[in-house]
């Protein structure tokens, strides 16, 4: 096969109607980027799942944030996607514009240099992610111990993949196949996916980000589905390990517990969240956090990131809520489906 | 949910790697990996994830040519 | 509300901020235009009206750019190109420049007057005359902000301008995407890299289109907001749509190694020396070689066309820019929305 085949059989495809999860909110991005969805045919339906960090999380986690920007002597440090988000008194981004510090960092080691090189601040890194940043706070973490650093605070709302994953099969079985992440398999291999796989009985393929990978996956999905066959696939070995990434696995287990974890939209799911062991550079977390913004009626926030509805399905989309004046963190977010679907409707 | 992207290493010093993406070089922590200069990592958030085998042309090559018939 | 950030982006906050309070209060029917010069008729000044005056053309435009010095250029170098560049793309020939300076207390003079040097060789090099200025000083940390206000001449005759596009006409690109966006970001974050900013005055390329008798419908530089929303702002103008090809644009390796790293769209960066020209049909060739031939439009190239015209002005959610991606699916381009922040997942 070439990709001229592939996307010609996609295209060409006259079975039944297939509904195609893709969990990743980077996936989300690189499908529209490529224009995917144009190329296959309209009866396989891609939807997309819980993977955008920011999508999931509550407005407790934001406000708590929030707080620590608001305090003298403290930066908060968050990554680009979490400043637009809406807390319950407005996002990062609004409140700079009320004497809040924070600012966007670009690793969980500039974190350290900068509380380093500024010991009279608190440096706060609003830490979230899923399995494939953990490590990287976690060596950030040993890099600040190491060197005696202790103004540095990590306020975490980390998640794992699969007891989201588990959730959306058992509440979900309409959905008929899923593109996993490609980077949070290089971390945790593709074991997991291959017991899912067994349980709940669907494909599910690991992709990479390019157009060529992703569509590679469609097509070898909806070949299962046609086959009735029910595999857990690696089509990203160049990056993924049957394993996963070892070290990365055995620094997580180090430096952080599993513990329950709220995923706007999905509730509380258990043993989903990572919260750093005390070491000294934690502060409980998201722990606990589960209070969210009081959304309007109309608003399906909690149906788009399930799948449940695309979102251009949502009475709101493109009416009350939109990238510049957004409700739910879907619209605000650069991986978020809703705004995604936004900025590309019509494609 | 993660971007992450293939550099090569120019040159490894400790727990830290110069990598280089198409002329852009950045520092990047080696503390998951064990890469040799010469070959290419997977940069997430500052911090090499994984070792790639291959290069993308011939990675994507392979996967189309395994892939099965849909017959 | 308060200011934003995005406010500033270029993008759809600046627009609905321009719209909403600034033309709400200032409006009228030059300025309504809202195109990148305003156009006076000079026979105001003559008690008679004479033919072929044409037009004079004003522009300002404050830059509040840091690092003040990058490679590639500095922000004097900018001031006098930006301000200049958008009369020449009104098809206006600059004249005279004005400047004004907001200088924080602490502000080395050294720096001041390498970057005042900067502005006069830039304008030497234009053949245009610093005629007015002013300074000002606050409380501060050593920054420097300026302002530019620039004045042309548009012979008779020329009518360029966003709203003359038409469908079939060829969508032409003086170069590569990103530069100057790129520069300012790798000073800023300590990326190592060879790119330099491309901040330019353009008037070679807009003048081997003029000159080439080109009847150019209108032409933009690529500035804030990038490539996707200078396109979105001339098919609204217009009331048209465009379709453009992601293959035939101009990206640098190292501009793309970048974008990669920072989760950035090279279709939102900002340029400072480059532009588009929107072309009949039957001239595009034409005006690609006539381009292909200055300094600053050897890589220049016709990235899409006008597809359609649409009766009246179509709904503000209308998406009026398509791509067309490297395998041959679509996607839309909007305006960009918020300043654009980088990237991690």
């Amino acid at each position: 096969m070439d990709t001229a085949a592939v996307i010609e059989n996609l295209k060409n495809y006259d079975g039944p109607e297939l509904k195609l999860m893709e969990v990743c909110g980077t996936h989300t991005a690189s499908i529209f980027k490529s224009g995917i969805r144009s190329m296959i045919s309209p009866a396989i339906k891609l939807i997309s799942g819980p993977g955008c960090p920011v999508c999931v999380t509550p407005a407790a986690y934001i406000d708590k944030c929030a707080g620590y920007a608001m305090k003298k002597d403290h930066i908060l440090l968050t990554f680009g996607d979490m400043m637009k988000v809406p807390g319950t008194d407005g996002s990062l981004s609004d409140l700079k514009g009320r004497g809040a510090s924070a600012e966007l960092m670009y690793s969980p080691f500039e974190a350290v240099e900068r509380a380093a090189a500024h010991p009279e601040t608190m440096f706060v890194v609003a830490a979230v992610g899923f399995e494939t940043t953990a490590p990287a706070y976690a060596l950030a973490i040993e890099d600040a111990k190491v060197r005696g650093i202790k103004n540095l605070k990590f306020v975490t709302a980390l998640k794992t993949v699969i007891p989201a994953l588990s959730l959306i099969c058992e509440n979900q079985p309409d959905i008929d196949g899923f593109i996993c992440p490609g980077h949070v398999s290089v971390i945790i291999g593709i074991r997991p996916y291959e017991r899912l796989a067994a349980k709940y009985k669907k494909p599910f393929v690991i992709a990479g980000f390019e157009a060529e990978h992703i569509l590679a996956v469609i097509y070898d999905i909806v070949r299962q589905t046609k086959k009735g066959e029910a595999r857990a696939k690696n089509l990203y070995g160049n990056a993924v390990r049957e394993q996963g990434n070892i070290k990365a696995l055995d620094i997580i287990k180090k430096h952080f517990e599993e513990g329950p974890a709220m995923w706007r939209g999905l509730g509380i799911i258990d043993r989903s969240g990572l919260y750093l062991k005390n070491e000294g550079y934690f502060d409980g977390g998201s722990r606990g956090l589960d209070a969210d913004i009081k959304l309007p009626g109309e608003c399906r926030c909690k149906d788009v990131i399930v799948g449940r509805i695309n979102p251009d399905e949502c009475p709101m989309f493109s009416k009350g809520c939109r990238p510049d004046a957004p409700w739910g963190p879907c619209m605000v977010s650069g991986e978020g489906a809703c705004g995604i679907w936004y900025r590309n409707r019509k494609a | 949910m993660c971007i992450a992207i293939p550099g090569k290493v120019l040159s490894l010093e400790g727990n830290k790697a110069k990598v280089d993406f198409s002329g852009n070089t950045v520092t990047v922590n080696t503390g998951l990996v064990d890469p040799r200069p010469g070959q290419y990592v997977l940069v997430h958030a500052g911090c090499a994830i994984e070792v790639m085998e291959k290069e993308k042309a011939e990675e994507l090559l392979d996967i189309f040519a395994d892939l099965e018939e849909l017959r | 509300m308060k200011i934003t950030m995005a406010h500033g982006g270029g993008g759809k906050d600046s627009a609905d901020l321009m719209k909403n309070i600034f033309g709400k209060h200032f409006g009228n029917e030059i300025l309504d235009k809202m195109e990148d010069a305003a156009l006076v008729d000079p026979s105001l000044f003559c008690n008679t009206k004479k033919e072929g005056m044409g037009k004079i053309a004003c522009s300002t435009d404050s830059f509040v750019v840091t690092p003040l010095e990058f490679p590639g250029g500095d922000i004097g170098k900018l001031c006098v190109c930006g301000t200049l560049n958008d009369l020449l793309m009104m098809g206006a020939q600059p004249l005279y420049i004005t400047c004004g300076f907001i200088m924080e207390e602490g502000l080395e003079t050294d720096l001041l007057e390498r970057i005042v040097l900067s502005m006069a060789e830039t304008a030497k090099e234009a053949g245009v005359k610093i005629i007015a200025g002013d300074t000002k000083v606050i409380e501060g940390s050593g920054g420097l902000y300026i302002n530019t206000t620039g004045i042309g001449h548009v012979p008779s005759g020329r009518e360029i301008g966003a709203a003359n596009c038409k469908k079939g006409d060829k969508i032409l690109l003086s170069g590569t995407l990103g530069e100057h966006h790129s520069c300012i970001l790798s000073a800023r974050m300590e990326i190592e890299n060879g790119i330099r900013s491309d901040c330019a005055f353009l008037s070679d390329v807009a003048n081997a289109l003029l000159d080439a008798d080109i009847n150019v419908r209108t032409m933009r530089d690529v500035t804030r907001g990038g490539l996707a929303t200078v396109l979105n702002e001339i098919a609204e103008s217009s009331s048209c749509e465009m379709v453009i090809r992601e293959k035939d644009i101009p990206l640098s390796a190292e501009v793309k190694g970048l974008t990669d790293i920072l989760g950035l769209d090279p279709m939102y960066m900002a340029n400072e020396g480059k532009m588009i020209a929107v072309i009949p049909e039957k001239e595009a060739e034409r005006a690609l070689a006539s381009v292909k031939k200055t300094a600053h439009g050897k890589e220049a190239v016709i990235i899409g066309e006008v597809s359609e015209s649409l009766p009246g002005s179509a709904a503000d959610t209308a998406a009026r820019v398509t791509l067309i991606t490297p395998l041959g699916g679509t996607r839309v381009l909007d305006m960009l929305y918020g300043e654009g922040l980088p990237r991690i997942c």
